[in-house]
């Protein structure tokens, strides 16, 4: 399979932060792949690496056959790039921007209209407002038209579902899964563990390390212990009264629930009357699948003990 | 539970002609967890502003922590504590200042805010931090102070906005653990966010859309009703129907 982006032994530094180490991964050619990982994790970093912005301190990275440091210039015409913060003209109109962006890459609305039609079309309607003054979910859907009208062949998305409520971010999730059939490869961050299963494959990313790469299920399987959830009303004493119990390992908050292991995967069969005794009587401990959170917790545990 | 430190009943807020909050009605109590959610644009900001003693309501009856939302809202500002992930905390201050400058503005005394300096920076094992400035420490530190200074003068209720987007999972866990004790503790804990699944903690949440709250129950109960496996897709069914 042809890769869209091989990266080898990516580094970088800036003063005293290692931002990136050893970054090596590759992207399959109309693949959506997430990094996901917090706040100065080294995600845009890393983005910005890829769409020739920034220079590597050590590694190779090729993105669509060409080398990012060199060839610049010719990847530059390929490459669509949605940067974290809204960067697009606020006091020109919706569709000033997108004329603008056209012209900048030497082609036209018309010509690459059928890509963008199902996003466009939503802010179509206000085609004549300032883009300062649209709403957050306006504002991602005419970045995502301005990233897409030269007909890139990769996409990159850095953090586009931030700060946007629950029904926009997943209205967006579906137009990214539209833009499949234009194979064009996607990559995407996102410090939202939930919308790893939006994706083909992801990396989980922290302190500028890949902790591990793999398809949303593969991941989730890679958790290691049995996983039960432990549910009462009064949480706090809950969590308290779990971590002073010797054979629970770990017991994180989750939700609703209290998710925990135990050493040796012991049997969870006390546990209930070691709760009662303790005046905890409304437990209720059962089995769970892990998700990714779970398995990026445990990757981050082996981390910080290592 | 009975003891309610918000009560609204029947919130209208308009701004000429569009009403931004359309007859709002619900109670929350000491020592919840409540979630407050909705879409951009649904009215949660100015409910806020309202519950906060920013803004008066145009009518109904609003009373927060004792005090009445039309004459005391000075009151109420000094009951209450806020942050958000954005701004909650002075970058170029350190954590010693930015504890006494909030100490100050809340009205403690000098005594005071010097005991709770030393409280709260043995409670958060933050000693070797006390003359760092906030811009020299990593997020997941920021984070709890901030929490902490929010809460410094003991308020009967805590607004939160979006308290973890974009911190790392083992901080997370931490803030919403110190979350849980000061909620153990008897302060109501207000959080609005856009991310689900950070409702999910919450022991009660509402849903807006278009002014009006449309749910409020545990989201247990919430999940039950929409037959959803997340608040998430609850959330969704109810905002496009």
């Amino acid at each position: 399979m042809t890769k869209a982006i091989e990266s080898i032994g990516i580094a970088k530094t800036f003063g005293p932060v290692k931002a990136l180490e050893n970054i090596s991964f590759s992207v399959n050619e109309s693949e959506i792949f997430g990094f996901i990982g917090p706040d100065g994790s080294g995600k845009t970093t890393l983005f910005r690496i890829i769409t020739t912005l920034l220079l590597p301190d050590e590694g190779i990275m090729k993105v669509l056959g060409m080398n990012s440091t060199t060839d610049y210039k010719e990847l530059r015409k390929n490459i669509g790039y949605m940067p974290g913060r809204f960067s697009l003209y606020q006091d020109l109109s919706v569709e000033e921007n997108l004329n603008f962006y056209a012209t900048v890459f030497g082609t036209t609305v018309k010509e690459n209209y059928e890509l963008i039609s199902d996003i466009y079309s939503h802010i179509e309607p206000f085609k004549k407002r300032l883009a300062g003054k649209l709403s957050g979910g306006m504002k991602q859907k005419l970045a995502l038209s301005c990233a897409l009208i030269h007909k890139p062949r990769l996409l990159v998305l850095d953090e586009p579902t931030t700060g946007v409520d629950a029904v926009s971010r997943s209205e967006f999730w579906d137009l990214l899964g539209k833009l499949r059939q234009h194979n064009i490869t996607i990559i995407v961050s996102t410090p939202y563990m939930d919308e790893a299963i939006r994706c083909d494959r992801v990396a989980l990313i922290q302190n500028g390390k890949i902790l591990s790469i793999d398809t949303p299920q593969k991941i989730r399987e890679g958790f290691s212990r049995k996983l039960f959830t432990v549910k009462s009303a009064e949480k706090y004493k809950l969590i308290k009264t779990l971590r002073n119990n010797s054979d629970i390992m770990t017991a994180f908050p989750f939700g609703d629930s209290i998710h925990i292991t135990l050493l040796n995967d012991k049997s969870v069969n006390s546990l209930s009357d070691y709760l009662r005794g303790k005046g905890i009587t409304d437990a209720v401990i059962s089995e769970a699948e892990p998700g990714i959170e779970d398995r990026f917790l445990e990757l981050m545990e082996k981390g910080s003990t290592a | 539970m009975s003891d309610k430190v918000i009560y609204v009943k029947n919130l209208v807020k308009k701004f000429g002609n569009f009403t931004a909050n359309d007859n709002l009605s619900f109670e929350v109590y000491a020592g919840e967890i409540f979630g407050f959610l909705g879409a951009n644009g649904a009215g949660k900001t100015t409910a806020i502003r309202i519950l906060s003693g920013l803004s008066k309501p145009t009518s109904g009856e609003v009373n927060i922590a004792g005090f009445d939302a039309y004459r005391e809202t000075e009151k109420i500002k000094k009951n209450i504590g806020y942050m958000c992930q954005k701004f909650s905390l002075y970058e170029d201050l350190t954590v010693r200042e930015n504890i006494i400058l909030y100490g100050g503005i809340y009205g403690m005394t000098k005594s005071l805010i010097r005991e709770r300096l030393s409280e709260l920076l043995a409670k958060l094992r933050f000693q070797e931090y006390e003359n760092r400035m906030i811009s020299a420490l990593p997020l997941g530190l920021r984070q709890k102070l901030a929490f902490s200074v929010a809460v410094l003068h003991e308020p009967k209720i805590v607004f939160l906005d979006e308290p973890t987007g974009g911190v790392d999972p083992i901080t997370r866990r931490q803030f919403w653990e110190s979350i849980y004790e000061t909620a153990s503790r008897g302060i109501t804990v207000f959080v609005t966010t856009h991310y689900m699944d950070e409702a999910e903690y919450c022991d009660r949440i509402s849903i807006m859309n278009e002014g009006k709250i449309v749910a409020l129950d545990t989201p247990e109960k919430l999940k039950k009703q929409y037959d959803a496996d997340s608040i998430e897709e609850v959330f969704i069914k109810i905002a496009r129907p």
